[in-house]
């Protein structure tokens, strides 16, 4: 099977490629010539008579060929392996790229582990097309047509048995695998259904062992094994078709070569010498095609990972907007020192379910939603889950664009400035600090390798992470995150609080950043998070009263509405959703 | 290798379709042989021009050969298929065996279904153990022992000079490659695995890292790990091609040395010359039994370490099961109560292993029949297992639960947990149909009887609108249920179930106070008069218990009822205070 894109990618190796087969040319070349020496060789001592030292002349050039052949066939395995590399690294850094542009939205959550398969082992996937599958194909057109120009001059019947059959096997190979196609695919959707069945009895182990049903599941999963592969030799019976054609074309020619070459020696019409080097070459006719069946279904594993690959990286549901490198803009750098922000009527909905086929947008997230963060301030947004706490978050970090409405910084759109502009001016602790592979000084210093050893520590006392580090058997150096040492949530919170402390930007959001932690945790950041909120402008998302009481202004979000809004004893003593949402926290008491 | 040793026991009880595999795989190798050695030899007889007829047994033999090689083909993949399948069938089976006693208490230890998919991936893994590990080998050896016996027919020393060859082919090549490459093999697999990790860090952290602008950074990094990685696979291709090509090369070499060796004999008079063509491509096609070798090595080693982490999951749990449940010793069924039973934890002390810290310190207290009690505190206090204590998955150390008096582990685990109706967050819904679902609870259950369960449940009307009513298959690959739905199969199967004693393990876990309070006072009602034990790591919400009890790193450290425990002005009451 070629594919249009594939072969866009090919083009990018094709010097690689042109050498594999180049080389690959070689080999078959080399193989004419081993079997005429060879030939010569044998019908020397066979039908003259010489001895050892008069055929040591084409017993040493058919030895050079064998070694000719082996170079070409190693060198040639080289080249196709280094524009199958070159293929992996740069759709691997395409991949990578696209899904930064593509935003923490994309990426996170369910789709997580699909994406990661595809950068690793979907990648990977595609070797065996671009090493194998693709010089093969081209060589199973290249080394039949080679050989045929030496058979032919030699003895045109054998030239015709060969010109008839070859071409039968792609013939056959492509009736009996559409039929096999078809089978095959049903087959592997039994094969995982069959996995299915047998990861949902382990995953239901538990509920099964409570029901008291879990011992009879071992008869159940013989049965439906036994089932499985009654099934699927059914199918199989089928596929292994083309294996049985193609050996039979292969060996069937080979064998009416053969006799035919016999009943013309008898009657003189040929001599031994081109019959035996007819015998040997005809074979390799069809080897190049026997391998190309061989690589055809791993191959073929390849091309649905690249399916999916070039699908992400033509994947239009990010609008280009928040990609633009804001090109060609001759304002002055952008460098605010406080921040004002401002939603005004500002809508947003998230992409429907599957991005991909049905496109469409969901229901309101944010529904024509205007608010104003003044400087300096601490405002917070409350509301019950589902109400669109996240989604200005989303919004005001360029997660994503609202689908009307605008946001204003300092009175300037958001849109029109870059994420990397942008970002210089903001600070986020989240609901799950993340922690990199790399000492907790990195982690602190998170995009900012330049800041002195005076400021990370200013940063990490400030944030009450000092002491825990002193602590960790390399303080500062200690490597943390996954292979590393374990922190605890609370400690992990305080890294991403030295983090924000060491960025000093002027809007600081808050998501949520206590709502893992238990009771005590969270009483041990509380300070902390408050010195860090003194003198900037503050979104908190907030989860706890205690952070709620504190603010100087309280939004309240139902239903991707602002339908409150004020201080804290206003709002509570207008006895609506917000009083609500409180006499439920302090459990009606 | 006594993980291999159980996979080849595996494939035993199959000897027909095992010997079909291998005869048709000899016969395939064998087939291609004869045909290029009867070809030979038609034209080295031709060539000698006799009379036709003396051709006739070598064309048949041609004829023969060069029919029936695909029908060998067909033979042996359809058997060797057959014995891969029957033999995965058989270690699901027997994987499942030892699984079955260690869940669920042994496996909640690895908890993500993570471990699950890694189990199938293995299984599956072993469906090359035959194809590429057992069947290649044994048709090698058998091609080396039937063609060294006809060549020694002739003479000896070609014998010789094809076990050579055929030896350096496919063993002393294979094991070279293998050797040279085991260090690059080893070494992708952790820089593979370490920018798998360092990828799923940047995705999970990928807000973090664009905001703080560690973009730039994080993209080297990974660029510089992506770049090494295919180095190694780059010198790792051009070891495994120097050795495909150095395996032609052999084969060429030891038709090469066959005629050196048989050009002076036949010059001796000691072989006949028409012989000597058939011998040549004869020992050529004989190597199509070495072309699968070179890879032998790398597919032993997978299989091996897909074997060696079933066994461990398997096996080397059950070697220190102590803790776990045992059912010897523990006949005495539970008669007949009228009603809930009692229980209560007596000082009980619980820890997973002897080395480990104890889990559960000092816990006592009353469970009356009719109760309503919850299990409060962080994660990690201990409030899960003080449930699969009761549940019979683990036993305790020191101390003792009662039920009416009688020591828990005197009864058979199977005979406890029928006193239990649980409803968890992660209450697994098979892929099968509603109906399936909910007969789990009560095999006996009508029609009528499973239906008055839904209804109760709140879950008929939304099950009798779809299209397929209570025959629609839900589950990972069926109608995906909401979360509030799951929740509602599980009420209705543990309404089916009418067990005396209720657990709610984090039931109502995704719902916010509002509805968490509406739903669980549903529950109560549902459930009036039986026992309730709740678990709950945030208070907000708690419908009006009997008692609470306080949990903090496997100890009680509040008790009493709600009013009781305000009053404290402890843990619980900072839990109330400050949630939102």
């Amino acid at each position: 099977m070629l594919d249009k894109r594939m072969l866009g990618v090919a083009r990018g190796v094709a010097r690689y490629l042109a050498w594999a087969l180049g080389f690959g040319w070689l080999v078959s070349l080399g193989t004419v010539f081993q079997a005429k020496y060879l030939a010569l060789a044998i019908d020397g001592v066979f039908l003259a008579g010489k001895d050892l030292a008069q055929l040591w002349p084409w017993l040493k050039l058919a030895l050079l060929f064998m070694i000719v052949r082996a170079l070409g066939q190693w060198l040639s395995s080289v080249w196709a392996v280094r524009a199958a590399v070159q293929v992996k690294d740069s759709l691997r850094s395409r991949l990578l790229g696209r899904l930064v542009s593509l935003g923490p939205l994309y990426v996170r959550g369910e789709k997580e582990g699909e994406l990661l398969n595809l950068l690793t082992a979907g990648v990977d996937a595609l070797e065996e097309y671009f090493a194998r599958y693709l010089p093969q194909l081209a060589l199973a057109a290249i080394v039949p047509l080679t050989l045929l120009l030496f058979i032919f001059p030699v003895d045109y019947v054998s030239g015709i048995i060969v010109l008839v059959t070859v071409p039968l096997i792609p013939l056959f190979m492509i009736l009996i695998g559409k039929m096999a196609d078809h089978k095959a695919k049903q087959q592997w959707q039994t094969l995982s259904r069959m996995s299915g069945h047998f990861l949902d009895v382990l995953k239901g182990l538990a509920t099964l062992k409570l029901f008291g049903r879990s011992r009879d599941q071992s008869r159940v999963i013989a049965r439906i094994s036994d089932e499985f592969r009654v099934e699927t030799l059914a199918v199989l019976r089928v596929a292994f078709l083309s294996a049985l054609v193609l050996e039979f074309l292969a060996t069937i020619s080979t064998a009416l070569v053969a006799v035919s070459l016999g009943l013309r020696l008898v009657e003189n019409r040929l001599s031994f010498v081109d019959a035996f080097f007819l015998l040997q070459i005809i074979p390799e006719v069809y080897l190049p095609l026997r391998q190309l069946g061989s690589s055809f279904h791993t191959a073929m594993s390849g091309v649905n990972a690249a399916e999916k690959i070039f699908a992400l990286l033509a994947d239009g549901s990010v609008s280009p907007k928040l990609q633009a490198d804001g090109k060609g803009r001759e304002e002055p750098p952008f460098v605010l020192d406080s921040i004002e922000v401002e939603f005004r009527q500002v809508t947003f909905a998230y992409a429907g379910e599957s991005s991909g086929s049905q496109g469409g947008p969901g229901p309101l997230a944010l529904d024509r939603v205007s608010f104003s963060l003044c400087s300096g301030q601490k405002t917070a947004l409350v509301g019950p889950s589902g109400a669109g706490k996240s989604s200005v978050v989303n919004l005001l970090l360029k997660y994503a664009e609202p689908a009307d409405g605008e946001i204003l910084i300092n009175g300037r759109p958001l849109a029109g400035l870059t994420r990397d502009e942008w970002y210089r001016h903001v600070a986020v602790v989240a609901q799950h600090p993340s922690l990199f592979s790399a000492s907790v000084r990195a982690n602190i210093a998170l995009g900012d390798r330049a800041s002195g050893e005076e400021e990370i520590r200013r940063a990490a006392r400030l944030a009450g992470a000092e002491e825990f580090i002193a602590r960790l058997p390399q303080g500062y150096e200690t490597v943390v995150g996954e292979g590393g040492v374990r922190l605890s949530g609370g400690q992990a919170q305080r890294i991403a609080l030295a983090r924000a402390f060491l960025k000093n930007a002027p809007l600081l959001i808050l998501d949520e950043p206590t709502a893992g932690l238990d009771v005590f945790a969270e009483e041990q950041i509380e300070e902390a998070l408050a010195q860090l909120c003194r003198g900037r402008t503050v979104l908190v998302i907030a989860h706890r009263l205690s952070t709620v009481e504190g603010a100087d202004r309280i939004l309240v979000l139902d239903r991707g509405k602002i339908v409150e809004a004020g201080r804290h004893q206003e709002l509570y003593a207008r006895q609506a959703l917000y009083y609500r949402l409180i006499r439920e926290a302090r459990g009606g008491i | 290798m006594g993980a291999l040793r159980r996979l080849l026991l595996l494939l035993l009880p199959n000897l027909p379709g095992l010997s079909g595999a291998l005869f048709f795989a000899f016969c395939t190798v064998a087939g291609n042989i004869g045909l290029m050695a009867t070809s030979a030899y038609l034209i080295s007889r031709a060539a000698l021009h006799p009379p036709i007829l003396d051709l006739m047994v070598a064309i048949v033999g041609v004829r023969f050969f060069g029919i029936s090689r695909g029908l060998w083909r067909y033979g042996e993949r359809y058997f060797s298929h057959d014995v891969t399948f029957r033999s995965l069938a058989r270690l699901r089976v027997a994987f499942f065996k030892a699984l079955e006693p260690l869940a669920p208490a042994r496996l909640l230890s690895y908890h993500s279904g993570d471990l699950f998919s890694r189990i199938i991936a293995d299984v599956e893994r072993e469906q090359y153990f035959f194809l590429r590990v057992l069947l290649p080998p044994v048709v090698a050896l058998t091609v080396l022992v039937v063609y060294t016996l006809f060549l020694s027919f002739f003479a000896p020393s070609l014998a010789g000079v094809f076990i050579f060859f055929f030896l350096l082919a496919g063993l002393g090549l294979p094991l070279l490659v293998d050797l040279v490459l085991q260090n690059t093999a080893r070494r992708l697999v952790t820089l593979k695995g370490t920018y798998q990790s360092r990828l799923a860090e940047l995705f999970r952290g990928l807000g973090d890292v664009l905001v703080y602008g560690e973009m730039e950074a994080q993209q080297a990094l990974l660029r510089l790990l992506n770049r090494e990685i295919l180095n190694l696979e780059t010198r790792g291709a051009r070891y495994v091609g120097l050795g495909s090509a150095l395996n032609g090369l052999l084969m060429n070499l030891a038709l090469w040395s066959v005629l050196v060796v048989a050009i002076p004999l036949v010059g001796s008079g000691k072989l006949n010359g028409v012989y000597v063509a058939m011998l040549a491509l004869g020992t050529v096609s004989a190597f199509e039994a070495v072309l699968p070798l070179p890879g032998w090595g790398q597919h032993l080693r997978e299989s091996k370490a897909a074997a060696e982490r079933l066994a461990e999951i398997m096996g080397a749990e059950a070697s220190d099961r102590q803790g776990s449940e045992s059912e010897a010793g523990a006949q005495k069924k539970i008669n007949a109560f009228g009603g809930a039973p009692s229980l209560v934890f007596e000082e009980l002390y619980f820890r997973y292993a002897p080395e480990q810290p104890w889990v559960l310190t000092d816990v006592s207290c009353t469970l009356p029949p009719g109760s309503k009690i919850a299990l409060i505190g962080p994660s990690g206090a201990g409030k899960s297992t003080m449930v699969h204590l009761l549940l019979r998955f683990w036993d305790y150390e020191r101390g003792r639960i009662t039920l009416n008096g009688q020591d828990l582990r005197e009864f058979a685990p199977d005979e406890v947990r029928k006193l239990f109706s649980v409803v968890s967050q992660d209450t697994h819904l098979f892929h099968a149909t509603i109906r399936e679902n909910l007969l789990l609870a009560k095999l006996t259950a009508d029609q009528a009887e499973l239906e008055r369960a839904a209804m109760k449940a709140k879950l008929h009307e939304f099950i009798a609108g779809l299209p397929e009513g209570y025959d629609t298959y839900v589950g990972e690959e069926g109608f995906k249920l909401s979360g509030g739905q799951r929740q509602r199969l599980a009420i209705a199967r543990a309404l089916l179930r009418d067990a005396p004693i209720l657990v709610l393990d984090e039931a109502t876990s995704g719902l916010d106070a509002e509805q968490e309070k509406a739903v669980l006072q549903e529950i109560f009602e549902l459930f009036a008069g039986k026992t309730i034990i709740m678990i709950t790591h945030h208070v907000l919400g708690l419908p009006e218990t009997d008692r609470i009890l306080v949990l903090q790193e496997g100890s009680v450290v509040e008790e009493g009822t709600p009013g009781e425990l305000w009053q404290k002005n402890g843990l619980y009451r900072r839990m109330v205070e400050r949630g939102l």
